[in-house]
């Protein structure tokens, strides 16, 4: 009978949503340890590639400052982490978060890290969705463009240089590639600003300070 | 379909089928990554991984699911075989997982998966229908590492660069400058140079097809001849 086919069909479904479901949850439970151990991992790599292990001592992934949404030009959406490395008592350098939300798609995540002496001791993107090709290349891993803001200070070049050399600025644009180096150059600013503003809170030597909320 | 020959089953997924250039399925991801080297072998790895356990999937249940219920139980078996390959490679090949972004989630929607999984898996007992998707997603994939291939070549002027990404960090040397000082050639690694080079493998394709076509027809019209000849000849017994 119809009404008998639409149940047992019905029911044969559910079956299959439940084992479906049991097995992605038994991949995921299987999986969730060694994922968060390598999103760790290479989060930790990013963070050591801007500021290696001779020049500070102790765990950036647990010396955190938890910043928001609040915080002036980093334009984050959420909570992120600010990552201090020292050596010894000494703050050796920040590792800021900040979004950049007017890249040619969607937002691009960053972090730049900020030596004491105001001074970039390099750039990363940690997520972006450019155009594989053209935008990409602000990705270290396709380019080496990124690492031109190595040395580079509120000071050098002055604010003016700040800016793609399309718009009178110091910065290489891409080939056929202008709006993505454009955003990353202006947030790359935002946070050797906001780096400067809060110097006192980030650079300050001393113990570490306890680690403020499980974020 | 009791029997099923393997030799039949390689050739159609490789040449007469071939999912990517002749079905024309899975277009998205086969444009969207294909700009180098790299990133087609990640996704065709990707792709022939899920295609073989849904079609596997597919094949144990043939014989309990009605035609009724047959897609919405297909694409969930696909779905799910896709997010635990997706899990997988985030927990054992994270770099390449980062490369692939949206396009892993996405096999879900590549139609070969779907497609094999009704037209095939569904048929046929469970080694063919492994079988099949094993030589389907090989097919997929060498269409993609060919079309990766010739666009990182014309648009870069080099092969196989960031190998490292997917192999580890001996092969970041694989790299292979072809031309020095080449000026990129955008058009190549833009979305209309992969349309305008999956155009030219299948004219390429079916060009290879119409002569071996000649070939055969020129095989079969010989006897033919012949037989004219024994007519004329008047020795019919």
């Amino acid at each position: 009978m119809l009404s008998e086919s639409i149940t047992r069909n019905s029911l044969l479904l559910a079956l299959f949503a439940v084992c479906t479901t049991l097995l992605i949850s038994g991949t995921y439970l299987l999986t969730k340890d060694r994922i968060s151990e390598q999103k760790r991992i290479a989060e930790e790599k990013a963070l050591l590639e801007i500021v290696p292990r001779n020049r500070h001592d102790n765990s950036m992934l647990d010396d955190i400052i938890i910043v928001g949404p609040e915080a002036a030009g980093l334009g984050l959406a959420e909570n992120r982490r600010i990552y201090i490395a020292r050596s010894g008592e000494d703050v050796v350098a920040a590792i800021i978060p900040v979004t950049a939300p007017d890249g040619y798609t969607d937002n691009i995540e960053l972090i730049v890290g900020v030596n004491a002496d105001g001074s970039i001791a390099g750039v990363r993107t940690l997520s972006h969705k450019e155009t594989p090709g053209l935008g990409d290349k602000v990705d270290a891993r396709k380019s080496d463009w990124i690492f031109s803001f190595n040395g580079r200070s509120l000071e050098n070049p002055e604010l003016p240089g700040w800016a793609v050399k399309k718009d009178k600025g110091v910065f290489d644009q891409f080939t056929g590639a202008t709006i993505t180096p454009r955003a990353v150059v202006a947030a790359t600013l935002r946070a050797l600003q906001y780096a400067q503003a809060n110097s006192k809170s980030l650079f300050a030597g001393g113990a570490a300070p306890p680690a403020k909320g499980e974020n | 379909m009791s029997e099923v020959s393997y030799r039949e089953l390689s050739l159609n997924g490789l040449w007469k089928n071939n999912p990517a250039i002749v079905q024309l399925l899975g277009l998205c991801p086969l444009l969207a990554v294909t700009a180098s080297v790299v990133n087609a072998i990640g996704l065709a790895v990707a792709t022939a991984m899920v295609l073989v356990c849904s079609n596997i999937s597919v094949s144990l249940i043939r014989n309990i699911v009605s035609d009724a219920i047959r897609l919405p139980a297909f694409v969930m078996i696909i779905a799910s075989a896709v997010t635990c390959i997706e899990l997988l490679m985030q927990a054992y090949t994270y770099e390449l997982y980062e490369i692939l972004g949206i396009f892993l989630p996405l096999i879900t929607t590549n139609c070969v998966i779907l497609g094999r999984a009704d037209g095939f898996a569904s048929r046929n007992s469970v080694a063919p229908a492994a079988y099949d998707g094993f030589i389907m997603g090989a097919g997929f994939g060498v269409v993609l590492v060919l079309l990766g291939a010739l666009r990182e070549l014309l648009g870069t002027g080099a092969l196989f660069a960031n190998m490292d990404l997917l192999f580890g960090v001996d092969a970041a040397t694989w790299k292979i400058t072809v031309i020095d000082d080449y000026p990129n050639f955008l058009l190549a690694i833009l979305p209309p140079g992969a349309f305008i080079f999956t155009g030219l493998i299948i004219a390429g394709k079916n060009l290879v097809d119409a002569q071996i076509k000649r070939r055969q027809d020129a095989l079969k019209a010989r006897p033919v001849k012949g037989a004219k000849r024994v007519r004329v000849t008047g020795n019919i017994s």
